[in-house]
């Protein structure tokens, strides 16, 4: 009867992806230190998004979830995208402009 | 084995509604994913006011940054780090049905989360010593009178994040607690395990916000100090 095969992800690789979220911690701490100029915001939120990959595909399973859940994941980060891009579209491109009467 | 079977012989891995235990636990699997995007949506307001204040004062967010303790902050983001791997270690005893594996698991996951959150109070704690808290006796140091508000929006931010964030793992304590006692008890089976699963769903969300908060608030500009 047992259709529903879980996906049990071995000790080792857990232990792996943990070292790996560790290195990235430090990493991002020791590169705050450096001057990257504008590039540092750029560093810190690639490191971040790995680690949030990481966690997510490996700790939270979505490489073993279904297509639908999958979906879901990636259509949920695009709203999050639309909010953050067209704001910040708006905030850059304000000056660009002159509005009339002001 | 565990899962209790009711009399009309439904049993927790599969209610009446469902077809087979696959795809109820994909149902459940698929509403905790709904659950934590509309949790994204939220947090993610609050990362879109943190990036565009911190877009119209720069430098003075990277001063402002600069007063928060980096050492505490990343070995705070170890300790959450480790709760995370000590979670999906109980998930994984959930899955093959160890009842001993998974209370061990997620004790020390609740342990490791109660240190975070003991890190947490002693940081604000010294922020209300130092006068970082927005407010009428808000000073931060090295700042001119006129540039004080502006500092405070970065400490406004830094409250209203990492407090809402420290209630999320506030509630997810709670929700370990009752999945401790519940597993005690026998509650929970390979065939049912789904409470676990999910509470590791919202307890590595948690800390993927974390995982973001830490770069943003305690890493501007560190080298200019």
């Amino acid at each position: 009867m047992p259709e529903h095969t879980e996906h049990v992800d071995s000790v080792r690789t857990y232990a792996l992806v943990f070292a790996a979220l560790i290195f990235l911690t430090v990493a991002t701490t020791a590169v705050a230190f450096v001057d990257l100029g504008a590039f540092s915001v750029v560093a810190a939120l690639v490191i971040a998004t790995c680690k949030m990959l990481l966690v997510a595909l490996f700790f939270m399973h979505v490489r073993h979830s279904t297509k639908l859940t999958r979906l879901v994941v990636l259509g949920g980060l695009l709203w999050l995208v639309i909010l953050l891009l067209l704001t910040l579209g708006d905030m850059m491109t304000r000056g660009w402009v002159g509005v009339p009467g002001r | 084995m565990a899962s209790e079977v009711h009399a009309d012989g439904e049993s927790l891995a599969l209610r009446e509604q469902f077809d087979t235990a696959a795809q109820q636990k994909d149902a459940s699997t698929l509403g905790m994913w709904i659950f934590l995007i509309t949790e994204v949506m939220f947090f993610g307001g609050m990362f879109l006011a943190y990036t565009v204040y911190r877009r119209t004062y720069p430098e003075i967010f990277a001063i402002a940054s600069s007063s928060l303790n980096v050492y505490i902050g990343a070995a705070n983001t170890v300790v959450l780090l480790c709760s995370s791997f000590t979670m999906v270690m109980a998930v994984r005893a959930a899955q093959l049905g160890r009842t001993k594996g998974i209370v061990l698991f997620l004790i020390l996951t609740l342990l490791l989360g109660g240190v975070f959150l003991g890190v947490k109070a002693y940081e604000w704690n010294e922020k209300f010593q130092e006068h970082h808290i927005p407010g009428p006796s808000f000073h931060l140091e090295g700042l001119a009178p006129d540039q004080q508000g502006h500092a405070q929006l970065f400490f406004s931010l830094y409250f209203a994040m990492t407090g809402l964030h420290a209630l999320h793992m506030v509630i997810g304590a709670g929700l370990l607690g009752v999945l401790i006692w519940q597993a005690r008890r026998g509650r929970f089976s390979a065939e049912y395990m789904t409470p676990v699963d999910l509470t590791g769903l919202y307890w590595h969300f948690v800390d993927i916000i974390w995982i973001f908060l830490f770069p943003l608030l305690y890493l501007i500009d560190r080298h200019l100090k």
